[in-house]
């Protein structure tokens, strides 16, 4: 390759040719491209080489000018891929001798590197979104960044859209701003919306465009269904039945990720193998709540080829390579097209070999999907939305880490965050009632005059009050809000020693009794109790096991896959590629009812057991189902339908009431967006929950410490009863326009209820039928398993409890 | 002149609040889902914990909630005193939520309490949150104690506490739910919190646990009712 060794300087050209390697097309035009002065988004594969892509520019320009100061900053969502690539980089700078020193900052840098790093800072610093704010929150921030040459930017298709990817957007404006001459270079899968994610990447304000370079597509996969023997279950998530088919495929590859939807999935299906495993394979688990050791362990044995197989959740999805992974086997509908090729990418990672991966449907209706996915894999689909507006809390968070680093004035301020793309059209209105927030809580009721926390001079500078705040600040900075959870140890024999295996979830916590078993980190464990802040365990419970649920475990059903399953449901001729059990499943549907249509929306009504069911095949995913449940409930409320209940997978919504519903049409018309949805929001627990993480990200309330974890028990302050104050006194307040915005575009997925309800606006094809149809057996199935939300249902299943304890103890309960 | 006392049970009869009766040293007290207790035979209504002045102290610290709790406190108890129109509250204790609260007050919300205290006789006990030395650290009237915080009880002394804010977590089929509540057995009635923003401790706690060694009753407040459950069957783990 003449070009390359043009491209590349000797030292470079050599270290290459040494390894038998030459620079790949991208790698080179990337080179270029910052060499003319360009900001890059570089659209690769995994394992094209997009990493040294990014850092080449850096090491080259380094390897001629060692001048000692901070080049070159390095941001990734994932501080183990930050470490990763600090060690990956030894190689190429120690075999070049290339004077240049790589270090990492994150949230587990020691207290004197950090400070050591302020004086004396690295040319490659590693950092993440979080510790870029911290970072640029410090009154030396413009001195510190003042050299900064280039700004590499990794897995950023896992941050846009997000708010750490709001917050990584707002640092990049304000590094712009310290560092004009600083280039971005962005790298990113594959995926949808190449040029939202170019506009995200762009430094608004200025007119050179950030040049797009694509990567060679790998070779596609090579993706297969694997249906376990024996009949097709008609519902459940699980795919336990499996596990034995599973098995073997593990025994004829060399290294297998098994991925799997949830962490309470995980946990079983890890259990199931190995009680299929007699040749006891070397299998381990991997899962966000398992302890960070736990996890490293298990992740150095795959790097080293020890195991065979890991069940993984979403927590293998990014980072570190594995060069050892042959095959991967996703068990249970994939969900979206993104994520799975993501998935899919785990597997072999040389890009001229094609990934071997196999699909797992755990029922009736995720064999669809799953067909649905492979020809969506093979189409090369991608799914996706468009990054979102950025979220105001975010902004909360950071135009206070402005005012710490230095006095600003609002105008100024304003057009730098402007220049962040998720806030390019931010109006001058909801910047000034962020900024006032910030100030002094931005309310009608100004009391907080003697509190406030920033300060205008007489020349309209911004000044933070006192160092206090900025402690304060440092201490709080982040995006990310999880509930509260408790460490999990296993007690030696008397309860001394033992290890942490992880953490789980408060409220799972408060549902087990001593005694109950329950499965975690791979263990069938006893539950002691809960000494202080841990839960003690011991090994070896007995009976049913209960499994620890997360909020926000599943994905949604994505709307490019939706559209895939309806168009398959509607075309007949396609069916021969399924099992027997669905084609005759389907084919009965057919007869019995009618197949929902891609354009129109299917809703059957049917009697069952004295009471009427109305199923709407809407296809929206399961957390617009839920939403719009409510939603429905309240209107067969007002109608005089005497709605009882309702429930929700990713493909129909069914609900059950005491009298026949009769007018469907009317029934799902587009002002159910109206004024059903405003009380239905009203008083959501969603929206509470969502106003939590508000509260916290904008810095209303403090996150708790480590080390304050003694107090934590006593909770200082609940952010539901603060919800229901501000909801009262100031309904606009910035804070709850950031919670409904919050909800519309996460938890109720408002677009696509919108969506769906406009597409079936005279277009719903009623179905009265005299009994349950054959694609409605599935979602009657779920009834009974799901939750109830806030409201008046809580008062029922209060009661319901309250007579059912009262009965089963009689009166010994009872007061004397 | 207080208003003719009006009982309660009519609430029930409209539907709108229903309290529990409980019986105590042969007199009847009212758990009311607000969190008061009403003992009509003296007309009067007890309440603990409104840490009044809550979201200003914590704006000195940095943390500048909604201002409006005082507001919401009284709004309830006003709603409360018209309800029953005793000729007396007695306060539990921690009604302010710092020793300066008072002078932090907005105008209209202290304008307001002094109504109030005006209407109807108060006894402010003393708490650890608002030690002031005009409050009384515990009143005793025939078999009952009032104090802020639970204490050694003496042979046939009945106690009515606060502090701890009690909540309590019930397993339904559909969910756990939390809410704050009343505990009590037959010697103790620990309230719930009545302040806007005073959260809650769960019952499963041990300083909780270790006020009912003989476990006790739960009982939940709710819109209109009252909730009961065994203590037991919130404390879920040990």
């Amino acid at each position: 390759m003449p070009d390359s060794s043009n491209a590349l300087p000797p030292a470079f050209a050599a270290w290459f040719g040494a390894k038998n390697w030459s620079p790949r097309a991208h790698q080179l035009a990337v080179l270029n491209a910052v060499r003319a002065g360009d900001d890059v988004l570089l659209i690769a594969p995994t394992g094209g080489g997009k990493t040294l892509a990014g850092f080449l520019p850096s090491l080259i320009a380094l390897g001629n000018d060692p001048t000692p100061r901070l080049h070159t900053l390095y941001v990734s969502p994932l501080k183990a891929l930050a470490t990763d690539i600090a060690r990956n980089l030894t190689a190429p700078i120690t075999e070049m001798g290339l004077p240049v020193r790589v270090e990492t900052r994150t949230g587990d840098t020691p207290a004197n590197r950090r400070a050591r790093q302020r004086i004396d800072p690295p040319h490659l610093l590693l950092t993440t979104p979080e510790s870029l704010a911290l970072l640029l929150s410090l009154p030396d921030a413009k001195k510190n960044f003042a050299e900064l040459r280039m700004i590499v930017l990794d897995e950023i298709h896992a941050l846009a859209g997000t708010k750490r990817g709001d917050q990584l957007a707002l640092g990049l404006a304000r590094l712009t701003r310290l560092a004009p001459d600083a280039r971005r270079i962005g790298l990113s899968a594959t995926i949808a919306h190449p040029e939202a994610m170019r506009a995200w990447l762009s430094p608004g304000g200025h007119d050179r465009a950030t040049r797009m370079i694509t990567g060679e597509p790998g070779t596609a996969p090579e993706v297969a269904m694997l249906i376990a023997p024996g009949d097709l279950p008609w519902s459940g998530h699980m795919g336990l039945m499996a596990a034995e088919a599973i098995l073997r495929r593990i025994a004829s590859a060399g290294m297998t990720i098994v991925f799997v939807n949830t962490r309470a999935q995980a946990e079983l299906m890890f259990e199931a193998l190995w009680r299929h495993n007699a040749e006891t394979l070397p299998i381990a688990l991997h899962h966000g709540s398992l302890d960070i050791a736990q996890r490293r362990k298990v992740e150095a044995a795959m790097a080293s080829g020890r195991l065979r197989a890991v069940v993984a959740t979403s927590s293998l999805d990014l980072g570190i390579d594995w060069a050892g992974v042959d095959q991967v086997i996703q068990v249970g509908a994939p969900k979206g097209i993104s994520r799975l090729m993501q998935r899919l990418g785990r597997a072999n990672h040389r890009m001229d070999e094609a990934s071997r991966a196999l699909l797992v449907p755990a029922n009736r209706f995720e064999v669809l999907e799953c067909e649905a996915a492979i020809e969506g894999v093979a189409a090369g689909a991608l799914d996706g939305d468009p990054p979102r507006p950025g979220a105001l809390d975010v902004l909360a968070q950071h135009i206070l880490g402005c005012a710490c680093a230095a006095p600003f004035k609002p105008d100024d301020l304003f057009a730098e965050i402007r220049a962040a793309a998720p806030y390019a059209d931010l109006p001058r209105k909801d910047f000034d009632d962020v900024l006032r927030f910030v100030e002094d809580g931005g309310y009608a009721l100004s009391v907080y005059e003697r509190y406030r926390k920033l300060f205008r001079d007489a020349d309209g500078n911004i000044h933070v009050r006192n160092a206090r705040i900025q402690r304060q600040f440092r201490m709080n900075i982040g995006t990310i809000v999880e509930a509260p959870t408790l460490k999990v140890r296993l007690g030696g024999r008397r309860g001394f020693g033992g290890i942490t295996l992880g953490e789980i979830e408060e409220y799972f916590v408060s549902m087990l009794s001593p005694g109950d078993t329950f499965l975690f980190a791979g263990r069938r464990l006893r539950f002691l109790g809960i000494r202080e802040t841990t839960v003690m365990a011991a090994d070896g419970g007995e009976g049913d096991p209960k499994i620890p649920a997360y909020e926000g475990g599943r994905m949604p059903l994505t709307t490019n896959l939706a559209d895939r399953v309806r168009a398959i449901l509607h075309s007949p001729e396609t069916w021969h590629r399924f099992p027997e059990p669905v084609r005759e499943w389907l084919e009965l549907q057919a007869t019995r009812s009618s197949l929902p249509a891609p354009d129109d929306l299917l809703v059957e009504t049917f009697p069952r057991g004295g009471r009427w069911y109305l199923v709407a095949y809407c296809f929206e995913g399961r957390q617009a189902h839920q939403a719009l449940g409510m939603l429905l409930t309240r209107r067969l409320e007002r109608f005089g339908d005497q709605p009882l209940g309702f429930v929700a997978t990713d493909y129909v919504l069914g609900c059950w009431c005491a009298r026949e519903p009769r007018n469907i049409p009317r029934l799902f018309e587009e002002d159910m967006l109206g004024d059903d949805l405003e009380a239905w929001m009203a008083e959501s627990s969603m929206l509470k929950r969502s106003f939590r993480n508000v509260a916290v990200i904008a810095g209303l309330i403090e996150r708790m410490h480590p080390g304050g974890e003694r107090s934590r028990r006593q909770v200082t302050v609940n952010t539901d009863l603060i919800y229901d104050v501000l909801r009262k006194h100031e309904p606009d307040h910035i804070l709850l326009r950031a919670t409904r915005a919050d909800a519309a575009h996460g938890l109720v997925d408002l677009a696509r209820i919108a969506g769906m309800l406009a597409r079936a606006r005279g277009r719903i094809h009623h179905r009265r039928l005299g009994r349950v149809s054959p694609l409605a057996v599935p979602v009657l199935l779920e009834v009974g398993r799901e939750q109830v939300h806030g409201g008046g249902g809580e008062d029922a299943l209060l009661e319901e409890a309250e007579a059912l304890i009262a009965e089963a103890m009689g009166d010994a309960g009872a007061m004397a | 002149m207080p208003a003719p006392w009006r009982e309660p049970a009519r609430y029930g009869i409209d539907g709108c609040m229903i309290a529990a009766p409980i019986h105590r040293a042969s007199e009847r007290f009212l758990l009311d889902p607000s969190g008061a207790v009403v003992w009509p035979a003296s007309r009067t209504i007890i309440v603990a914990d409104l840490h009044l002045e809550k979201a200003s102290s914590l704006a000195t610290r940095g943390s500048l909630l909604p201002p409006y709790d005082s507001r919401t406190t009284l709004d309830r108890l006003t709603l409360l005193l018209s309800r029953y129109a005793p000729e007396r509250v007695i306060a539990l204790g921690d009604s302010f939520h710092d020793p300066l609260g008072l002078a932090r007050m907005a105008p209209d919300d202290a304008g307001r309490l002094a109504r109030l205290e005006s209407e109807q006789k108060f006894i402010w006990i003393a708490g650890n949150h608002d030690p002031a030395e005009s409050a009384m650290i515990e009143l005793r009237e025939k078999n009952f104690t009032f104090r802020h915080e639970a204490s050694r009880l003496a042979p046939g002394e009945i106690e009515f506490s606060g502090h701890f804010h009690p909540k309590a977590r019930i397993a339904t089929r559909g969910a756990a739910i939390a809410r704050p509540c009343f505990v009590a057995d037959a010697h103790r009635i620990l309230l719930p919190a009545f302040g806007a923003y005073a959260g809650g401790l769960d019952v499963t706690s041990p300083p909780i646990r270790a006020l009912f060694p003989r476990g006790g009753q739960v009982f939940l407040l709710s819109r209109d009712r009252i909730y009961t459950f065994p203590l037991a069957h919130a404390a879920k783990a040990s």
